[in-house]
């Protein structure tokens, strides 16, 4: 009964954050709905004995991701959208989208909902992080190599997009556009 | 009703739809970012739902993968905002059209 609660209470929460999100112009509110939407999230997994999976979420993303996120709004001072001039058809295909995927998640509800959907072991706790470990570590073992190298290579590629050009490399690139604009006005 | 598997799925199918509408709504690319890890955190949601059901522990094994994905998805795709809001004053994405025609 406690659990059915809580659980209606984070899942309206989500979505509401959800809806929160896209529906603000300014990118501040958005990324405080988003981690809205993380924090309860992370509830809901608590309720799926996956305590591991809940911690690394308030972690990674509520914690990690979003500072980035709210550090790349203030850095760039971002004010509010402008009034949108983008074409019509966007928005309808947009809308179209949204129902398409809303019927198949209906479908989806539908066809598990009488399907035995409930838990094959409902006292088994494969959340632990001792459990997560081990799987990690002796038959994952590749792929979180893998995944350590692709960080790595996050890492340098950020640093290397964000970084400043040179003042040669700068200036090369200052007289290609010069170029390329002078061409403009002559044609 | 007690919260089961269809529950669970029918949460992160609307979550998903919503992230995805957002990707098409937002002309700013920070939004659009921030759709994109609505719709991956969906999907992780899917993974630890049918972990629990399977009581099998590769579900939430393959959401650690996604949230390592989506963290170097993260640091460099902030990199390329950082980069374009620097070329173009701007970092809506209907500017980025250098290669229109």
């Amino acid at each position: 009964m406690v659990s059915t609660a809580l659980f209606f209470l984070f899942a309206g929460f989500a979505i509401m954050c959800a809806i929160s999100m896209v529906y603000h112009k300014n990118p501040l509110y958005s990324a405080i709905s988003l981690v809205g939407v993380f924090i309860s999230l992370a509830c809901i997994y608590v309720t799926l004995a996956a305590p591991f999976i809940a911690i690394v979420q308030i972690l990674v993303y509520a914690g990690a991701i979003m500072v980035l996120v709210v550090f790349v709004i203030m850095l760039l001072n971002l004010d509010d959208e402008p009034k949108s001039s983008r074409l019509k058809y966007l928005y309808a295909l947009g809308g179209g989208l949204g129902l398409v995927l809303l019927a198949q998640t209906l479908f989806v509800v539908y066809a598990v909902s009488r399907t035995p959907n409930q838990a094959i072991d409902p006292n088994a706790t494969v959340g632990n992080t001792i459990d997560i470990g081990r799987a990690m570590y002796t038959d994952y073992l590749l792929p979180v190599e893998i995944v350590g190298v692709m960080l790595l290579m996050a890492i340098v590629g950020s640093v290397v997009l964000a970084r400043r050009l040179s003042q040669p490399a700068l200036e090369l690139v200052i007289d290609n556009e010069e170029e390329r604009r002078s061409e403009e006005l002559t044609s | 009703m007690e919260p089961n598997l269809a529950t669970y799925l029918g949460l992160s199918g609307v979550l998903f739809t919503i992230g995805c509408v957002g990707v098409v709504f937002k002309r700013n690319a920070l939004g659009m970012f921030m759709c994109i890890e609505l719709m991956l955190n969906a999907v992780n949601l899917t993974f630890v739902a049918f972990s629990r059901y399977y009581a099998d522990v590769h579900g939430q094994l393959f959401v650690f993968m996604v949230m390592s994905v989506a963290a170097a998805e993260a640091a460099v795709g902030l990199g390329i905002f950082i980069a374009f809001f620097r070329n173009r004053q701007s970092i809506d994405v209907d500017t980025a059209s250098l290669l229109k025609n």
